[in-house]
C-alpha cells in the first residue's frame, strides 16, 4: 500500500546464468522449445543417491563477465554465478558505460544463498575429530585438521552476504545493501523489498535478483533425507513435472538471475529504456508448521492479494477487452505433491471463477528449482513473455491430476497477448512472496 | 551554494542527491517491547545490570575443548539460563527438537520480547491475539548456521571405508539415513522466522536478513519500510546467532576477526573496542528481538512504548578484499548516518550518546572512528560511546538488536552503563569508565558486518 505520490520503478537490465544457458536469448529460445536442463550430478558422486540428478550450469567461466578476475579470485560458485548475471544485467541497462552513476545512490539487494561447504576437507576434518567412544568431536584433533585442512577463502565465502559483497564492489554501489534468505523466495523478496527501497527514495538504482546451488553433498543429502526431490529412476529430463498426476518431487537446478531497477525518472533522465514495470509487491508468512503448507493456501493467497492491492488490480474484474485481471502467472510450481495443489487453490481462492482463464506455467520444469535464485530467474521469464508475445510451457505435463484444474500451459510454448504478469515464490517454512509486473507504459 | 534546495544534499565530490525526494506520510514507529537474550540470560534486568556494573560474561569455553583454535574464549548462554521448551506453548515443545541453537535464540528472544510488550499473541493459546495476524510481520537476522558436528558427524562416521577415509557410495546407498529426516530445517536461516511467525501467529510480511552483523540493524530498518508502507501494524524484528561451535569460530579466525587468547585465563580483558592495542574480537551467542509498532496501534493499546524509531539507513562499504584486511575507509558507514540522521529530521549535534559495532577488530573500529569523525567533527570526542560487544560478544547476526535494546534502555533510563578495558583511545569518548546518569534524548545504533554492509539507526526518547 504505497502512497500514490510513489515513484515508479522499472527493469532496466536483465541477465541470468541457468541450466539451459548463460544469456538472454539462448535461454528463452530452449525454453520456448521445451527442453530440459536435467542430467546426471557430475559435480560429486551421487550414483548411489536416492537421487542421481540435477540441472547443473555447465561450460561457465566467470572471468569473463568481469573487469578483474583477480579480484574475484577466492569467489565461490554462487558469487560467479551472480558475476555473470549481473553483468549482463548492468550491460543491458546502459549503466556500464554511463559516467553518471552515484554510487551512493545505488544500492543492491540479493537473496543469495549461502556458499558450498568444501565438503572434502570439512568430511575429512570431523572425521578426524571424532572419537567413537563418546560419540562426540574431540576438539582438540578436530582443531588441528580443520587447520591444516580448511582454507580462509572457501570458508569466509561461504557466508550469505558474500554475493553482496563481490557485486558491490565489481559495480561499485555503495547505497542500501542486503541479503535476505528466505529460502525457496529469496530473489523474489529481494527484487520487492529492492522496489520499497527505491519508492522510499534511499536509492535511485538497485542492482537485484538471486544466485544459489545446493548441487552437493549435503543439500542433496539435506533434500533427499526431507523426501523432497524427484527420485525418479528414469529419463532425467522427464522427472521434473509440476502439475502432472504422477510428479514425486522437485529437481535441484543452480544459477543466478539478476536486474536493474530504477526510478522511472532516473532511468528516463539518462535515457535508459524502460523494458518493464514493477507494479506490486506481496510478503507474507503461513504461520502454520515448517514442514506443511497451510492447506487452504492462505498465506501464499495473501501475498498475492498484498501485490495485486499495490498494482491497482481487482483480480476478479475484467479488462476492457475480456482479458481476465493478469496474463500469466509464473508459478511457484516446484513438481512437489503438496507445492503444486496449494498454489493452484491459493490461485483460485485470489481469482475466483476467472483463474481458469490464467495461464500458469512452471519453469521449473525445464530449470530445476534454482532455490534462492529461482523467483529472479522467473521474473525475468515473466518480462520475456510481455516483450515477446509467447509463454514458457510446463513440460512433461501428460497425466492431467484431477485436483488441479488449470489451464498450465502443458508442454508446448504458446502465443499469447501478454502484459501484466504475476509471478510466485514460496519458501520452505511458510514466507510467500509475489511480484507482478507489466509492460512499460508511459503514464501522464 | 546559492539556493541549493533544502532537501538535497551535496557531496564532497560536488555530485548532489536527494535526501528524500518522496516525503511519504510518515507513520511514527515505537519501541514496546525488549528481548534480549545474552551469556546473561533473557530479558533485560540481568544484561543491564552487568553492563552497569562493568561484568563480562566472556570466558574460557566450555561446550567444547576449543583449545585448539586460535581464540578459544566466548561468551556463551548457559543451559540453567535458558531452555527453548519453556519459551514455547505446551503444543509447540515437539518441534524444538529441529531447532539449531540460533533458532532457539530466536525463540527465546522472540517469547521475552512479545511478553515485555504487553501484546497477546497466538502463542497464549485460547486468548485473542491483540493485533489481527495478518497485520504482524517478522524481520530476523540471521548467520551462517553450523550444522551440529556431533550430530553430523556421528552420521558421517557410519561411511567410512577400510582404511578409514569417507566412502560416498555407503553415504548415498544407507549413511544418510542416520541423519533425522528433518536434518536440514534445522539449518535453513529463515528457520528463525519461520518458527517465530508459527508460534506468534505472524502472517504479515516475514523476511530473513543475512548479512553478518549488520544482519539485526538491517532487519530494523526492513520492519520500519514495511511499518511505514503500511504493510503492517507491528513487527517482530532483530537477530539471533550462534556462532560459537567449531566451525564458526574457525571462520571467524579464518577472517582476521578474532583475538588470540594464547590460553588466557581471563580474556574478559582482551576485547578493547577503539583502543590503540585492540587486537580482535570475541564471539558471543544469542541476540534479540524487540516488537516495533506503528504509533495508531500504540494509541489504540494505550501502552507508553520504551522508545521512538526516528530514522533508519543502510549502506554498502567498499571492500577491497572481503575475506583478508577488509579494509573499510568508514566514508559509507559515514553515509548510512548521514542519512539516518536526516530521515530522523535531526542535526549531528542532536546526537547524545553511540552505540556502534565496536568489535574491537582494528579494522572496523578505524572505520567507524573515520566516519564518526566525519559526522560529528569536532563533537566526536565527547559524544559517549556505550559499548556492548565487550559484555556480551560478538553475537554475529545477533550482535546489532542487542545493540538497539542496549540503546533503548540507556534513553528509558537516562544511564550510561559502564565501560571496560578500553584505554588510550583519544578520538572518541570511548575509554572504559563507570556507569553515569546523563540527559539523552537521541541515541544513535550503528552495526557493521564482515561484508561491508551497514545499517544505521537513530532512537529517539519515547514521547
Amino acid at each position: 500500500m504505497v502512497a500514490h505520490s510513489s515513484p515508479r520503478v522499472v527493469i532496466t537490465g536483465m541477465g541470468w546464468i541457468t541450466p539451459l544457458g548463460h544469456d538472454l536469448p539462448t535461454v528463452w529460445r530452449r525454453l520456448m522449445a521445451g527442453e530440459s536442463g536435467m542430467a546426471p550430478i557430475d559435480r560429486f558422486d551421487a550414483r548411489t543417491f536416492p537421487t542421481t540428478f540435477a540441472a547443473q550450469v555447465r561450460d561457465f567461466d566467470f572471468r569473463r563477465y568481469v573487469n578483474d578476475p583477480s579480484i574475484h579470485a577466492t569467489a565461490g560458485l554462487n558469487t560467479c554465478f551472480a558475476l555473470g548475471a549481473a553483468r549482463q544485467a548492468w550491460q543491458q541497462s546502459g549503466l556500464g558505460d554511463w559516467k553518471g552513476l552515484n554510487g551512493r545512490r545505488a544500492g543492491i539487494y540479493l537473496g543469495a544463498g549461502e556458499g558450498v561447504l568444501d565438503t572434502e576437507h570439512y568430511v575429512a576434518s570431523n572425521l578426524a575429530g571424532w572419537d567413537a567412544a563418546t560419540q562426540r568431536i574431540d576438539g582438540k584433533r578436530w582443531a588441528e585438521a580443520a587447520l591444516a585442512l580448511m582454507t580462509a577463502a572457501k570458508e569466509v565465502e561461504q557466508e550469505p552476504n558474500m554475493p553482496v559483497a563481490h557485486l558491490a564492489r565489481e559495480f561499485g554501489l555503495r547505497g542500501p545493501a542486503y541479503n535476505c534468505l528466505t529460502a525457496c523466495a529469496a530473489s523474489t523478496q529481494a527484487i520487492g523489498e529492492a522496489c520499497s527501497i527505491l519508492k522510499r527514495g534511499d536509492a535511485d538504482v538497485m542492482l537485484s535478483g538471486g544466485t544459489h546451488t545446493m548441487i552437493h553433498m549435503l543439500g542433496v543429502t539435506g533434500f533427499n533425507r526431507l523426501t523432497a526431490l524427484s527420485t525418479s529412476k528414469g529419463d532425467p529430463t522427464k522427472a521434473s513435472r509440476p502439475f502432472d498426476r504422477n510428479r514425486d518431487g522437485f529437481v535441484m537446478g543452480e544459477g543466478s538471475g539478476m536486474v536493474v531497477l530504477e526510478t522511472l525518472d532516473h532511468a528516463l533522465a539518462r535515457g535508459a529504456r524502460p523494458i518493464a514495470e514493477i507494479r506490486g509487491f506481496g510478503s507474507s508468512a503461513d504461520a502454520f508448521r515448517i514442514t506443511d503448507i497451510q492447506p487452504e493456501g492462505r498465506g501464499a493467497a495473501a501475498a498475492m492479494e498484498m501485490a495485486l492491492r499495490e498494482a491497482g488490480i481487482d483480480p476478479h474484474a475484467s479488462r476492457a477487452d475480456g482479458r481476465a485481471a493478469v496474463d500469466y502467472i509464473s508459478a511457484h510450481g516446484t513438481g512437489t505433491k503438496e507445492n503444486d495443489s496449494i498454489e493452484s487453490i491459493a490461485v483460485k481462492r485470489v481469482f475466483g471463477p476467472r483463474a481458469k482463464d490464467i495461464p500458469m506455467s512452471s519453469v521449473k520444469s525445464m530449470l530445476g528449482h534454482l532455490i534462492a535464485a529461482a523467483g529472479a530467474v522467473e521474473l525475468i521469464t515473466c518480462v520475456l513473455a510481455i516483450e515477446e508475445g509467447m509463454l514458457p510451457p510446463t513440460i512433461n505435463y501428460e497425466t492431467p491430476d484431477p485436483d488441479l484444474d488449470l489451464d498450465y500451459v502443458p508442454n508446448a510454448a504458446r502465443k499469447a497477448k501478454v502484459d501484466i504478469c504475476l509471478s510466485n515464490s514460496f519458501g520452505f517454512g511458510g514466507q510467500n512472496d509475489t511480484l507482478i509486473v507489466s509492460r512499460y507504459e508511459q503514464r501522464a | 551554494m546559492g539556493n541549493f534546495p533544502k532537501d538535497r544534499h551535496r557531496l564532497r565530490d560536488g555530485r548532489c542527491y536527494h535526501l528524500r525526494p518522496m516525503a511519504t506520510a510518515r507513520r511514527r514507529i515505537f519501541v514496546t517491547g525488549l528481548g534480549p537474550l545474552s551469556a546473561f540470560g533473557v530479558g533485560l534486568d540481568p544484561l543491564w545490570k552487568a553492563m552497569c556494573e562493568g561484568r563480562s560474561a566472556i570466558a574460557p569455553i566450555r561446550r567444547w575443548d576449543a583449545s585448539g583454535l586460535p581464540c578459544s574464549a566466548g561468551a556463551e548462554v548457559p543451559s540453567e539460563l535458558f531452555d527453548v521448551r519453556s519459551a514455547v506453548p505446551k503444543s509447540y515443545r515437539k518441534a524444538t527438537k529441529v531447532m539449531a541453537r540460533d533458532i532457539e535464540f530466536a525463540v527465546g528472544a522472540a517469547a521475552e520480547a512479545v511478553r515485555d510488550s504487553g501484546l497477546v499473541t497466538r502463542a497464549t493459546e485460547g486468548a485473542t491475539p491483540t493485533i489481527a495476524s495478518h497485520r504482524v510481520g517478522c524481520q530476523i537476522g540471521a548467520g551462517l548456521i553450523a550444522a551440529d558436528v556431533d550430530e553430523l558427524t556421528s552420521a558421517l562416521a557410519t561411511s567410512r571405508g577400510a582404511n578409514g577415509a569417507f566412502d560416498i557410495g555407503h553415504w548415498g546407498e544407507t549413511g544418510m539415513t542416520n541423519l533425522t529426516p528433518l536434518w536440514l530445517l534445522k539449518y535453513l536461516p529463515n528457520m528463525l522466522s519461520c518458527h517465530v511467525t508459527i508460534i506468534h501467529g505472524c502472517e504479515g510480511p516475514s523476511n530473513t536478513i543475512t548479512c553478518a552483523e549488520a544482519s539485526a540493524g538491517l532487519s530494523v530498518v526492513e520492519s520500519m519500510r514495511v511499518l511505514q508502507r503500511g504493510d503492517a501494524d507491528a513487527c517482530l524484528s532483530g537477530g539471533a546467532d550462534s556462532r560459537l561451535n567449531p566451525m564458526g569460530v574457525l571462520r571467524q579466525s579464518f577472517a582476521n576477526r578474532l583475538v588470540p587468547t594464547g590460553g588466557s585465563d581471563a580474556p574478559a580483558s582482551l576485547v578493547r573496542p577503539f583502543a590503540p592495542n585492540a587486537a580482535g574480537t570475541i564471539l558471543g551467542e544469542g541476540g534479540g528481538i524487540v516488537v516495533l509498532e506503528a504509533e495508531d496501534s500504540v494509541a489504540s493499546r494505550g501502552v507508553k512504548p520504551i522508545a521512538e524509531v526516528l530514522g533508519v539507513c543502510a549502506s554498502q562499504s567498499y571492500c577491497a578484499d572481503t575475506v583478508g584486511a577488509q579494509l573499510d575507509t568508514g566514508a559509507e558507514i559515514a553515509d548510512a548516518i548521514r542519512a539516518a540522521l536526516e530521515h530522523a529530521r535531526v542535526a549531528p549535534a542532536d546526537i547524545d550518546a553511540i552505540v556502534p559495532f565496536g568489535s574491537g577488530i582494528p579494522s572496523a573500529d578505524a572505520a567507524e572512528i573515520a566516519a564518526i569523525t566525519d559526522v560529528f567533527g569536532a563533537r566526536a570526542k565527547s559524544i559517549p560511546i556505550v559499548q556492548v560487544i565487550p559484555y556480551v560478544g560478538n553475537c554475529g547476526a545477533g550482535t546489532g538488536a542487542l545493540a538497539f535494546i542496549v540503546a533503548a534502555q540507556t534513553l528509558r533510563t537516562g544511564t550510561l552503563p559502564a565501560r571496560i578495558n578500553t584505554t588510550g583511545c583519544n578520538a572518541l569518548d570511548a575509554n572504559a569508565a563507570p556507569s553515569r546518569t546523563a540527559d539523552i534524548r537521541r541515541v544513535l545504533v550503528v552495526n557493521s558486518g564482515l561484508g561491508g554492509q551497514n545499517a544505521a539507526i537513530v532512537l529517539g526518547k519515547a514521547g
